[in-house]
């Protein structure tokens, strides 16, 4: 039994919620559209567990001049409507009662003033400083004004407890607007409270490819160019680009998935085992992924867009069609690399990516396929043949992993055919998976960063991406389109070796 | 013998033909359709009194997610020689796959037995029970026979401290379990939510030290929930090094004393008539400088107050929503694929205390 004055703190043992230090949370942009969809439900259901810490509050900062009684209703519509679950009338409103809006747009001193005031009065209610968390679910033109802000007001830093920021993607358009925005960040805050929200992170999914890889010993001695042939990673969706043309059409199918999703399914899949899993040993070994990166030649960068075609048997628009794009747009809504990541283990290996809108199915998986067998023994008539064995990671929607190898046909003869081993992660396992906001802003009021970006891991993944933006931004050739409800163009082909094909979507 | 699609049953069976008739409900259900994965988590056995067969299975179908994948429901009915059986296979959820998703499939058994079957009830229930999967046993109604004799075949024990109106004696048999088994007491987690806020309320690095001068601990709870109380002193007293000597009953309370490393700690066991479901109501600390620490459960979770030497006071609610009896089952079903070693510790202390 630990001395009570020491750290830790001896009641925490076999407790498997820990505590976490009394927190406010600061969302600017508590009217928005992230706001209300995911993170106030999310602090519901966080709420109704008991998961939250002791005490808290929630401050929410917006244009809309509204007085808190309002602002709580407003809330407390949009949990009734996005939460997972059915709220809880009294946990709802003692929530609410812990909530309070400061009105004003981002760049009035004001509001800060104002904001620093209603902080000051919590922890003097409480009679200890709370941490501070301050979520920017705001458009990425905010950021630099907000953190400046937070500077200019002495809210950067609060003596007996921590400050955090916590950032959505994008995180810049392009490398050197990402780059100036972690230099104006790192002005005001020390890289450790910057917390950048990837939420494909907190996704269940992705935190089970770290213990796939590095829980089985079955799999490390193949994980190297001597037994894989090729790795493809795919995030397809089948739906269309809906109400956000504003959005996709400035940024496109490759920063919007490729650039920080597929690089993280990407970092993680090919990663050195770390030291610890650690939030600087883990992020540290990504970042040794993406350094290794050759730059993407220019024929192993692949875009189209989609025409009109069929979806779940009805007739769809092309991307020109569909509401709020420009008729003359040449954002890409498919995009596909062949990428090479040039070190001791994967020297050699193609690792192709693949993404992109109104394809024949929503999947996101990463298919990891062997080196066929030295000797070809099983040739007899019949066999539909030996194929490579093929590891398929699914994310979504069936999250699994499957196992191809070839088993011997029933009869007399030794004729061969693919089967499957499958696991699905829904058939072992009792619990839901937390939506990923709740574990991340969980984490974020932890102070746990493993599953956010730091700022090399940015540096990074736009240091493959920006080379590719940029010879698309100057290259006004035809572009390859696929029909909607298809897997997509035919141009992606060229990005294979011989003998490969793309998994079917 | 009847059958019906993802159903069959026969009386005066025998665990060979049920064994035999679960393998092809599976492989009809699963194997033909692709839309539906048996799920494999944990085998669940139940032993239970037939009259209340009905309200175990009903407390079952409420835990929701975390439903075992095979149940094996054994009802046990006096007089009864003979083994009637009934399996089904159902789908979680709302049993409909949506477009490219799987459902999963559960299996239950229900066993009509009678006392004789008990002592030697792992033979029948053997054949029934999916390999490789941890298997839970549960016997609400006692049946301690039938218990012992499943241990060997299980890896976890469900039980209730709370159910036995002995605690002494419901210590004593925790205790024996554990040697065997790894335990999962719901009485222990009832007093989860107060472990975890008083661990809370102790955290930040101002307030620590007070744990080294808590001189009095009360502990509100149903009448019937006596050994949830119990273990939650238990605990504190694992965890901060307290040595508890007996506790007598003096006014419908139990009390006692606990040494401690600086000084003696008060305890205080009572009983609230007020309270209608099983657990705590309530837990007040007080510390040697003045400090005092309260919780109650209120609308939304726990009614938290402190006061200091100087007589200030604050309050706030501790957010959560209440789990219900079906959600404490359920919780001690997904406890049963983890350990908390807590609990050993906690039993330990509390043995003192009902000695």
């Amino acid at each position: 039994v630990a001395t009570v004055e020491q750290q830790p703190n001896p009641l925490v043992e076999g407790l498997e919620r820990l505590p976490v230090h009394p927190t406010t949370l600061v969302i600017f942009g508590g009217t928005g559209d992230l706001a209300q969809r995911k993170l106030l439900p999310a602090v519901y259901n966080l709420a109704h567990e008991g998961a939250l810490p002791e005490r808290f509050n929630l401050i929410a900062v917006s244009r809309s001049d509204l007085p808190h009684e309002d602002y709580r209703q407003m809330a407390r519509e949009a949990i009734a409507k996005h939460s997972r679950r059915q709220p809880d009338e009294q946990v709802l409103s003692k929530l609410l009662e812990r909530v309070r809006y400061v009105p004003g747009t981002f760049d009035d001193d004001s509001i800060y003033e104002r904001l620093d005031g209603e902080l000051r009065e919590f922890d003097e209610e409480a009679g200890i400083p709370f941490n501070r968390v301050f979520y920017l679910s705001t458009a990425p033109e905010y950021f630099p004004v907000i953190i400046g802000k937070l500077g200019a007001h002495g809210l950067e830093r609060r003596e007996g407890a921590e400050v955090r920021v916590v950032i959505e993607k994008p995180f810049g358009t392009r490398l050197q607007e990402a780059l100036d925005l972690m230099r104006l960040g790192h002005s005001v805050l020390d890289e450790s409270q910057v917390f950048r929200i990837d939420h494909y992170l907190g996704k269940e999914t992705v935190q089970n490819m770290l213990a796939f890889r590095f829980a089985n010993g079955m799999f490390e001695p193949i994980w190297n160019r001597n037994y894989i042939d090729y790795v493809q990673i795919t995030a397809a969706e089948d739906l269309g680009i809906g109400s956000r043309a504003g959005y996709y059409d400035s940024a496109g199918a490759l920063r919007d998935l490729v650039e920080n999703h597929m690089m993280q399914l990407l970092t993680l899949l090919c990663m050195e085992p770390p030291v610890t899993f650690s939030a600087d040993d883990v992020r540290d070994e990504k970042v040794k992924v993406l350094h290794a990166i050759k730059p993407v030649e220019a024929h192993h960068a692949i875009r189209a867009q989609y025409t009109a075609g069929m979806a779940e048997g009805k007739e769809v628009p092309g991307y020109l069609q569909e509401e709020g794009v420009p008729e003359d747009s040449r954002t890409e809504t498919y995009a596909a690399l062949r990428v090479q990541v040039d070190n001791w283990r994967w020297a050699g290996v193609p690792i192709y990516l693949r993404t992109g809108k109104r394809l024949a199915r929503k999947v996101t998986e990463i298919a990891v396929t062997l080196q066929p067998v030295p000797h070809l023994a099983f040739q007899a008539e019949g066999s539909i043949g030996v194929k490579p064995n093929q590891l398929v990671m699914t994310m979504q929607p069936n999250e699994g992993v499957s196992l191809s190898f070839g088993a011997k046909i029933p009869g007399t003869r030794l004729r061969i055919r693919p089967v499957n081993m499958e696991f699905l992660y829904g058939t072992a396992f009792l619990s839901q998976s937390p939506e990923a906001y709740e574990r991340l802003i969980m984490d974020a009021m932890r102070g746990d960063a493993t599953l956010f970006t730091r700022d090399d891991e940015v540096e990074g993944q736009w240091r493959v991406i920006d080379p590719v933006l940029e010879r698309w931004s100057q290259d006004d050739g035809p572009l390859p389109r696929y029909a909607a409800g298809s897997a997509g163009p035919e141009e992606a082909d060229s990005l294979l070796d011989p003998g490969q094909r793309w998994r079917a979507i | 013998m009847t059958a019906a699609r993802g159903m069959w049953s026969e009386r005066d069976t025998t665990p060979s033909a049920i064994e035999e008739a679960l393998r092809e409900l599976v492989k009809e259900h699963c194997g033909h359709d692709d839309a539906y994965a048996p799920a494999r988590v944990l085998n669940l056995v139940v032993v239970v009194d037939r009259d209340w067969r009905g309200e175990i299975m009903n407390r079952l179908d409420r835990v929701g997610r975390y439903h075992p994948s095979r149940t094996i429901l054994c009802a046990v009915e006096d007089g009864r020689t003979s083994i009637d059986a009934t399996v089904a296979i159902t789908a979680a959820d709302d049993g409909t796959p949506k477009p490219g998703e799987l459902a999963l499939a559960r299996e239950r058994v229900v066993l009509d037995l009678g006392p004789r079957h008990l002592e030697k009830l792992d033979t029948i229930v053997d054949p029934l029970v999916v390999t490789d999967i941890a298997t839970v046993v549960w016997s609400p109604h006692g049946h301690p026979e039938a218990v012992d004799a499943l241990l060997h075949l299980s890896q976890v024990v469900l039980l209730d401290s709370v159910n036995e109106p002995d605690p002494g004696a419901a210590v004593a048999r925790a205790k024996d379990l554990a040697e065997e088994a790894y335990v999962v007491d719901l009485a222990w987690l009832r007093s989860t939510p107060w472990r975890e806020r008083v661990a809370s309320t102790f955290d930040p690095l101002q307030w620590r030290p007070e744990l080294g001068r808590i001189s009095a601990v009360t502990v509100r709870h149903q009448p019937q929930s006596v050994v949830a109380g119990l273990l939650f002193m238990g605990w504190l007293a694992a965890r901060l090094g307290w040595e508890p000597g007996s506790l007598v009953a003096a006014n419908g309370s139990l009390r006692g004393n606990a040494h401690g490393r600086r000084q003696d700690v008060e305890l205080r066991l009572e009983s609230d008539a007020q309270m209608s479901v099983p657990g705590l109501a309530g837990v007040e600390i007080a510390t040697a400088s003045g400090m005092g620490i309260s919780l109650y459960r209120g609308p939304g979770g726990l009614t938290a107050r402190r006061s200091d030497r100087k007589g200030r006071e604050s309050t706030w609610t501790v957010l959560g929503a209440s789990r219900g009896e079906s959600g404490i089952l359920g919780e001690g079903i997904r406890q049963a694929l983890l350990r908390d070693p807590a609990y050993r510790s906690a039993l330990d202390r509390v043995e003192t205390m009902v000695r």
